[in-house]
């Protein structure tokens, strides 16, 4: 009897405990992808530096709907970064294109321990907070920032996607002189780190394919009014009128010097091959020639889808740099996927070795930082958009 | 030679501009002694919304020049509307306040202006509508259009409205009186309230204008336009000695000349040390030159004239 009365307890025991364990079991199912999802996301903050407000806001906010279209994909894709699911969070800060402003915003996105920085819009900006987020050992991709200072500094930690003025100065200098046959060429620039730099190149590059340069007139970036300078520009009589700056001087310029009895072209590099450009320029715009780091985006694989897209989430159209910012983003995660870590440290060497394939090319940084073998390509204004006339090197996504 | 006369053709169109903002400036310092920053802003909101309307306007087919005068004839009561507000909310109940507190509240109704234009018209750049003939005449070897011979002349028009008025009405007299002791003018019977609100609409209207010529002759409009507009407006007056008409058109006028004149011949002047983009700073050079000679300004006197 004894025997049979102490089982008894013994086999409820036996079995309450089955069941707690089998309970546990269950309970145990159910919670670990919850506790793993908890445990095993990891946030990444990429800060966003580009003018929100002022003359170029417009391209600013550009620059942002790429980034946040790409930061929309990485999310809806759950990217793994070392075993974890990557959650991206953009952080949109507003420079005005101003330098000092952009060294402010630098510093408290420096602060922040921002996983990485993408940005800045304007060379001007790129190039004093590039130093911030070097000492902040704190990447930077720069998807419009073309003044080649920018990675000539020694700094690891500064990268952009797009080709520079170098390149693209000699590419302008070169199209001007041998494809227009332009002999006298008047420059133009708008005394920014930009605007200047490619003037610069633009002008050697000239010089050196034959061209003489009849006069060298400056503006600045928030000037509207171009009548004196254009009226001592059209005193030297110049085949070609080359600018360096943006499109919203370029626009009413091109305009002024249609009402001061100018015949000339003009010459722009990119910061005036936009969409905004011809709306500022009306009718004036017919005629004129700029070129654009990268391939036309409807020549890009998946140009025609990203422009769709852009326009079904942000209902405009896209101004410029827009891809060049998605790709800056898509980089980044790339790294940091490769590298299996979102430490500086780890996805640097990862981003610098990088071959991607990017919306707007194959992304390849060279020993400086640069993008590799950087397209250029060359448009007309005809009827009120930009129309492709010739793409220079570069190397089209694999 | 031809180069000369275009730049001063130049000049002559930008200075009936700053003319015209001038005036604003200086007959609210004449009366109440303030610096109206909010001016430039006023002159943003009126090319702003004459572009509206034109924009409105364009579908209905009428002809060019129609449609601009359209859009002017809103823009008007529009920024007249603006500087009656500007003036009854933010400066009139500091009419008493120490001097520092309606400057400061200038500088604040400025950018409240201006960010609450940024959030209506958008950050983009707006352009204006090719409505108006842009061929040029040749005047000896220079290029001048139809507009820019119709802003040189409606700004002149306007300017001697404005004086026939402040010299030869009931009204001007009553602003001339404020101008001159506010305290005794209300003993006499003036109501300066009223009168420191018209003179606010006067330069309101004044400013709108300004803003259509602006936009029309520089195809450009946006919500950051103003502050400098103003900023050069606000020397184009102290340059002609502020609280006085006379002296506004002058300094508008002269600061229009000294820049186009600057632009185009500093850098040969200086052997290319300075480029154009220093046109600026020549005419605020020019500025600070008049002010050692001519502390009250080119025509003010010693107790100015005030409007």
């Amino acid at each position: 009897m004894t025997p049979i009365t102490s089982s008894r307890p013994l086999t409820a025991l036996v079995a309450l405990s089955a069941c707690l364990l089998a309970a546990c079991g269950q309970k145990d199912d159910a919670a670990a992808p919850a506790a793993a999802d908890a445990a095993a996301t990891v946030t990444i903050r990429l800060g966003h530096v580009a003018p929100l407000t002022g003359p170029q806001a417009h391209l600013g906010k550009d620059n942002e709907n790429g980034a946040r279209l790409a930061i929309d994909d990485l999310n809806a894709e759950k990217l793994l970064i070392g075993g974890k699911v990557a959650k991206f969070e953009l952080l949109g800060e507003d420079d005005q294109a101003d330098p000092r402003q952009g060294t402010t915003v630098a510093q408290k996105l420096a602060d922040a321990h921002v996983n990485a920085v993408i940005g800045h819009l304007n060379s001007g900006t790129t190039i004093p907070a590039s130093r911030i987020y070097h000492d902040a050992g704190i990447v930077q991709v720069s998807p419009s920032a073309t003044n080649p200072t920018y990675t000539r500094q020694g700094y690891k930690t500064a990268f952009r996607v797009f080709a520079d003025d170098v390149q693209q100065g000699s590419v302008l200098g070169g199209f001007a002189v041998t494809k227009l046959g332009a002999k006298k060429i008047a420059i133009i620039d708008d005394r920014t780190a930009y605007g200047q730099g490619l003037a610069d190149e633009f002008d050697k590059a000239a010089k050196a394919a034959g061209a003489t340069i009849v006069t060298r007139e400056y503006t600045t970036d928030k000037e509207t009014d171009f009548a004196a300078i254009l009226t001592k520009v059209k005193s030297t009589r110049p085949d070609l009128v080359f600018y360096g700056g943006m499109d919203t001087q370029a626009g009413p310029m091109a305009r002024q010097l249609r009402t001061l009895n100018i015949g000339a072209p003009m010459l722009f590099g990119d910061g005036a091959c936009t969409v905004e450009f011809h709306k500022l320029a009306g009718e004036g715009a017919d005629g004129h020639y700029c070129s654009l780091p990268g391939v036309p985006l409807d020549q890009m694989a998946g140009g025609s889808a990203f422009r769709d897209r852009y326009k079904a989430k942000y209902n405009a159209d896209i101004q410029l740099y827009a891809p060049y910012a998605y790709d800056a983003v898509r980089v980044v995660a790339e790294a940091m996927k490769q590298a299996g870590s979102v430490d500086t440290a780890k996805f640097l060497p990862a981003l610098a070795a990088l071959n991607y394939p990017g919306l707007t090319a194959q992304i390849q940084f060279d020993e400086k930082g640069d993008i590799r073998d950087g397209a250029i390509t060359l448009y007309q204004a005809k009827g009120g958009a930009w129309s492709a006339l010739e793409t220079l090197g570069g190397k089209a996504p694999n | 030679m031809d180069i000369l006369i275009q730049q001063i053709i130049n000049g002559l169109v930008l200075g009936s501009i700053y003319a015209l903002v001038a005036l604003g400036y200086t007959m609210v310092y004449g009366i109440l002694g303030l610096i109206n920053f909010a001016h430039g802003e006023v002159v943003m909101i009126g090319a702003l919304s004459a572009l509206t309307a034109i924009g409105l306007l364009v579908p209905s087919g009428l002809p060019g020049p129609v449609v601009v005068l359209a859009g002017l004839l809103i823009a008007i009561p529009v920024c007249m509307a603006v500087g009656f507000t500007i003036e009854r909310i933010a400066y009139r109940p500091l009419r008493n306040a120490p001097r520092l507190a309606p400057l400061i509240t200038a500088i604040g109704v400025s950018i409240v202006l201006q960010q609450l234009a940024m959030m209506g018209w958008g950050r983009n750049y707006h352009t204006f509508p090719a409505l108006l003939s842009v061929t040029a005449h040749k005047v000896g070897g220079a290029a001048i259009t139809d507009l820019q011979i119709i802003i040189v002349l409606t700004a002149a028009l306007l300017m001697a409205a404005l004086v026939w008025l402040v010299t030869r009405t009931r009204l001007g007299r009553a602003m001339r009186a404020s101008a001159e002791n506010p305290a005794v003018a209300r003993l006499m019977g003036v109501d300066v309230d009223r009168v420191i609100s018209f003179t606010f609409v006067l330069g309101s209207g004044l400013a709108a204008v300004a803003g259509v010529m602006v936009a029309a002759n520089y195809s450009i409009a946006h919500y950051a336009m103003g502050f400098m507009l103003g900023l050069k407006a606000f020397t184009a007056a102290v340059l002609g000695g502020i609280g006085n008409l006379g002296g506004a058109m002058l300094g508008g006028l002269l600061l229009g000349i000294i820049e186009s004149l600057a632009a185009g011949y500093i850098g040969d002047l200086t052997g290319g040390f300075l480029g154009s983009h220093y046109k600026d700073v020549f005419a605020f050079f020019v500025l600070i030159l008049v002010l050692v000679f001519r502390p009250s300004g080119l025509m003010g006197e010693k107790v100015a004239e005030r409007a």
